[in-house]
């Protein structure tokens, strides 16, 4: 039956339901505020119960407060039919085959009147009736892989994506997309690249900082650039596609391993750490900034090592941390810490004997650093070395989230102590670099005047 | 053989044709003729220290090369939430301009620049909004909901102005009518434009998100004057409060005219209310001109028939001297040349003064093809630019028939495609009447296209914000706490019987409160302050600048003064120079350097027998006016602060009869 209240409740609902008034009946309310007139639309769920919303002529939208009501009347009705316009997705003979997965998140999302959340959805139709320039790029299909927000991607998520893939391939796609979440794209790009080795064509993730329901979006163009660096780009790697500058300019194609959010909101949250991104990409083309890469084939060999170990955890370190966490943890049966230590890869003395028992009742344990930065060096200090005897072995570069993907991979494969730390030092795609670039590491800050000459004639 | 249009003379003939008067000459009565109905929307910032979803400061403004980084958008129309999409939102992606965003550190943050999402609403300018929605009687909402509403013009960086409406249904009462408010609403400021060139438009984002409020009246203001004076009259009562900025841009009037089967069309952004009459008659006869060419057009061909060809001209072939032209063939751009049916004589038809069709065509090319000015010739312009055996052959390439009219337009290929739709939809359009539109206020009273008339399709819910509920309580409490209505203003004004020339100096600068509180603190005659403000004080605000220490305080202060000295209030006028450039000087000091001295009316009316003896020396006539007149002049200077004039001049009329 159809909810003649969407997301009333209460006493709001109450009221709809004493005056015999229906989400989406034309109104005329009568209270002690003065008259309104307007059609009744849908509460968004976790609003109040003693408001209901009117749209008036005008198009806006406003709430009646219950109490004040004195009379309501359904005038008439009209329900709202929000659909993108859906087309048929063009074939077009000679261009590349793309395939884009949707995960959700929103990039791929509408406004949803009841919750008056954003929410995802996009089927090919609707891509193709939003963003019709992809038909100009390439013969895109897509497929709904599941409908989450990217906080609740997991393990569970990484594997269907990997194995999905690897079907596509089979079947002779060009280029693979993944539409997703931002908010832990980087973690799902690290666990791609560790599960689908070998790629003989780019896997490119994508997302959008501002939902594709507003004009400024920037889903439009990062779902361009990301169709051109699949179908026509010669990287053949995980990647993240994402703004470059905060400007509509160009994209930035960034490797799986060593790719992070790092603003809460900015369009051109994702930065490439400790490296230069590898390529940027515009509606022209990729250009690559880095020289070595993997290269596009023929061929359809790739390797899919679908395995994860949930009980894996990060420890993010913190001054007075005490060791109950550790015993905590181990308690719980978690069976890999990756911890992210300060400086070059440091926590203070009380933790210690945790860290021994936990070692020994075999749980495995590396050390990451919270600077994000650099390369974790635990021979500089003793407590360093204290930690490594312990048996904590240290992660070089390796960026905390992707350290953390990395040894649930490695922990889904094997429980021997030697053969974990053999995966976790064994670079896959640069999860660790044997040197950071000068130009690896480029926090400039404001009101320095050569940084202001460059921000206000270069960075859009 | 086709018979020539003399343009200047069609132009005269429509004109006359369409019964076109001169504003000044306009009655009642030739309103009521074409039908001219018109809306106001009043814009007015409020005077807030922070933009209303974000911490930036208010009313600090940049000029245009001011900036300490630029950021590049592009605007896509996105849908409603009923399931359609804009014509403007449409219409702008069409042009597919780059915009590019000025921002000033101090003036913008990542707020304005879309790379935040917004923070609570501003409380201090929800509240003066509604102390506002109250003054104007509106049903005062529940609940306010902040919604979108879409400008993909790029005047905000988001792509939509977050707005609410705060109430709906009150109004206004004009002298003789009331006219009813369709709501108001608050919602942020957006971006000035710096310039608008080819494909790239620049703004700065200095007053992008400050505090603004919105009263829309509904259509029923029809004349002119009543449309200033409904104008007027939401500036008072908007400044009423103290709580609004006042000066360059802090006010603005969108106005909605048409005439008698005309349609809804927007005049935006009017700075100043004294240009409104001059807008809206001009608009109200434009549209009137547009139904007269429909007219025509009807007469001669029906909509289905009518099909615009089209063709490409080769430069090499023809000997075009136009400079324009000329130079299409070095930049590669295309000329296209299209034949208009039936379409003669209305290229040159009158639609304002100095403005024909064409003009409307060429317009459009500018803002929705981006293609910039000169960007068309055609067959109906007083001088042809093209050679008249070039033109002729054009005509014959194009099959022209003798009543159709020809356009030539040139540009880059990639925007021809555009430029020859906006050219074919335009004409069409007059088969439909007037097209829905908002147009740009020139300074001689006319307009030109803007873009096309966004309608209730471009509204969205924010879902970024939280709805915000009212309580009575506190709705209650705002209410107790307002100035009176301007219309009570007026009326006790009227009662005090100050003359109606003062009216407008003393609520436009909201002084009202102040000749009320001099008057009911030192019991001065309310009629005489309000003059001293409607006039001297007047007078003397528009001649020099105020010592910037200068208030309205310090004017209370001067009446106190003068009360507590038990002056007379005819020596305020004197003081008030000196307080105007010296406000810090001691009042005492003020009355030393006037040279005043206490004297009472016998002192003063001492020396009259003595200076009417003078005046008989010195006399030119026996006419005892004129003695008079002398004798006050001897005696004026002293009489000041101390006595009523007219008091001394009745003692020396009574003496010298």
């Amino acid at each position: 039956m159809e909810d003649l209240f969407q997301g009333y409740k209460g006493d709001a609902l109450e009221t709809l339901k004493k005056y015999n008034v229906r989400v989406w009946g034309k109104t005329h309310i009568v209270t002690t505020r003065g008259e309104f007139d307007g059609t009744i639309l849908p509460r968004a769920e976790n609003d109040d119960d003693q408001h209901i919303v009117l749209k008036i002529d005008t198009g806006y939208n406003i709430g009646i407060n219950i109490t004040t009501i004195k009379e309501m009347k359904e005038t008439g009705y009209k329900k709202a039919n929000y659909k993108v316009p859906e087309k048929e997705f063009p074939y077009t003979e000679g261009q590349p085959k793309v395939k884009l997965f949707g995960t959700g998140g929103t990039i791929a999302s509408r406004l949803d009147y009841r919750t008056g959340a954003v929410i995802p959805a996009f089927s090919p139709g609707e891509l193709y009736g939003s963003v019709p320039e992809l038909a100009d790029i390439c013969n895109l299909t897509t497929e709904k892989v599941f409908a989450v927000f990217s906080e609740n991607m997991g393990p569970q998520q990484y594997i269907s994506l990997a194995i999905a893939i690897g079907k596509e391939i089979e079947n002779g796609v060009d280029g693979i997309i993944i539409a997703h979440g931002t908010d832990t794209l980087h973690h799902t790009a690290a666990a791609l690249t560790y599960m689908v080795q070998d790629l003989p064509v780019p896997v490119v993730l994508v997302g959008s900082q501002r939902s594709s329901d507003r004009p400024s979006s920037d889903a439009a163009l990062n779902l361009m650039h990301s169709a051109i660096a699949a179908g026509h780009g010669d990287i053949a790697e995980v990647m993240v596609c994402m703004f470059g500058p905060t400007s509509d300019e160009y994209g930035f194609l960034h490797r799986g391993t060593r790719v992070r959010k790092m603003h809460s909101s900015y369009r051109s949250t994702f930065r490439t750490l400790g490296d230069t991104p590898l390529a940027t990409v515009t509606r022209k083309g990729v250009n690559a900034i880095k020289k070595k890469y993997n290269h596009r084939r023929k061929d359809k060999n790739v390797k899919i090592l679908p395995y994860f170990e949930e009980k894996v955890t990060i420890l993010y370190y913190y001054p007075n941390m005490q060791p109950d966490i550790i015993d905590a943890l181990v308690n719980c049966g978690y069976k890999g810490i990756i911890i992210a230590g300060t400086g070059l890869g440091h926590v203070n003395k009380p933790v210690y004997p945790a860290l021994k028992r936990a070692v020994e009742k075999g749980v495995h344990i590396f050390m990451t650093v919270q600077t994000l930065w650099g390369y974790t060096h635990m021979f500089v200090y003793d407590t360093g070395r204290d930690l490594m005897a312990m048996g904590v072995v240290p992660l070089d570069n390796m960026l905390p989230e992707a350290a953390y993907i990395k040894l649930g991979w490695a922990l889904g494969q094997t429980n021997d102590r030697q053969e974990v730390i053999d995966i976790m030092e064994t670079p896959i795609n640069d999860e660790t670099t044997k040197r950071e670039p000068y130009n690896g590491y480029l926090l400039y800050q404001g009101g320095v005047p050569e940084v202001e000459q460059f921000v206000k004639n270069f960075r859009k | 053989m086709s018979t020539k249009i003399t343009p200047k003379q069609n132009y005269e003939l429509t004109r006359q044709q369409i019964g076109y008067i001169d504003r000044r000459l306009a009655t009642p009565e030739d309103y009521r003729r074409i039908g001219f109905k018109s809306g106001l929307e009043v814009h007015q910032q409020l005077a807030t220290k922070e933009k209303l979803f974000c911490h930036c400061p208010c009313g600090v403004f940049q000029k245009n090369g001011d900036y300490d980084a630029e950021v590049i958008r592009h605007m896509r129309p996105a849908m409603s939430e009923l399931g359609g999409y804009d014509g403007t939102a449409l219409m702008e992606f069409k042009t597919r301009k780059n915009i590019i965003y000025r921002i000033n550190n101090e003036t913008a943050c990542t707020y304005e620049v879309d790379d935040t999402p917004p923070f609570k609403i501003n409380p201090e300018a929800l509240e003066i909004a509604l102390k506002i929605s109250l003054l104007s009687k509106l049903n005062v909402v529940g609940e306010v909901h902040i919604t979108r509403k879409q400008y993909l013009d790029g005047s905000i960086p988001t792509g939509f102005q977050r707005t609410a409406i705060l109430g709906v249904n009150g109004h206004i009462q004009l002298r003789n009518k009331k006219v009813n408010l369709i709501q108001l609403s608050i919602e942020e400021d957006s971006c000035r434009e710096i310039a608008d060139v080819g494909h790239e438009r620049w703004y700065k984002t200095d007053r992008l998100g400050m505090p603004l409020i919105e009263t829309v009246t509904a259509p029923e203001l029809v004349t002119p004057d009543e449309l200033r004076e409904a104008a007027e009259y939401i500036r008072f009562l908007n400044r009423s409060t103290g709580l609004v900025r006042t000066g360059m841009g802090a006010g603005r009037e969108d106005v909605n005219v048409s005439c008698r089967g005309g349609s809804r069309v927007e005049i935006k952004g009017v700075a100043h209310n004294k240009w409104i009459p001059e807008l809206s008659h001009n608009e109200a006869f434009r549209q009137w001109a547009l139904l007269h060419i429909r007219k025509l057009l009807l007469e001669r061909i029906k909509k289905e028939k009518w099909q615009v060809n089209h063709m490409e001209l080769d430069p090499h072939e023809f000997k075009f001297t136009y400079l324009p032209l000329v130079e299409c063939k070095e930049k590669k751009h295309k000329i296209i040349a299209i034949n208009i049916p039936e379409f003669k004589g209305f290229l040159s038809h009158f639609t304002q003064p100095d403005q024909v069709f064409a003009d409307e065509i060429s317009q459009r090319l500018k803002v929705i093809a981006c293609i910039e000015k000169p960007n068309m010739i055609h067959s109906e312009q007083e001088d042809l630019s093209i050679s008249d055996h070039d033109f002729a052959t054009i005509r014959t390439y194009l099959n022209a028939k003798n009543n159709d009219a020809q356009i030539i337009i040139w540009g880059p290929e990639e925007d021809m495609e555009t430029a020859i739709e906006t050219v074919v939809e335009r004409c069409e359009m007059i088969f439909d009447g007037v097209p829905n539109e908002t147009r740009k206020s020139l300074p001689n009273g006319t307009t030109i296209f803007e873009r096309v008339l966004p309608g209730a399709d471009r509204m969205y819910p924010d879902t970024d914000s939280c709805p915000i509920p009212l309580s009575n309580e506190y709705i209650e409490k705002l209410g107790k706490d307002l100035p009176q209505d301007i219309s009570e203003r007026i009326e006790l004004l009227s009662k005090w019987g100050v003359p109606e020339d003062a009216y407008h100096f003393i609520l436009s600068k909201n002084i009202f409160p102040v000749i009320e509180e001099i008057c009911e603190r030192f019991k001065f005659d309310p009629k005489r302050v309000a003059i001293f403000f409607g006039h001297t004080y007047k007078n003397i605000a528009g001649k020099q600048k105020a010592h910037t220490d200068f208030n309205y305080r310090k004017l209370i202060g001067l009446f106190k003064f003068i009360h507590e000295k038990g002056l007379h209030i005819n020596i305020a006028k004197y003081l008030l120079p000196i307080l105007f450039q010296h406000p810090s000087m001691e009042f005492n000091s003020m009355l030393t350097a006037l040279k005043f001295k206490k004297r009472s009316l016998d002192e003063l009316a001492a020396p009259i027998d003595f200076l009417t003896e003078k005046y008989r020396d010195i006399r030119k006539t026996d006419d005892k006016e004129e003695a008079a007149n002398w004798i006050m002049g001897q005696l004026h200077k002293q009489a000041i602060g101390n006595i009523e004039l007219r008091d001394l001049r009745e003692i020396i009329d009574k003496r010298l009869q």
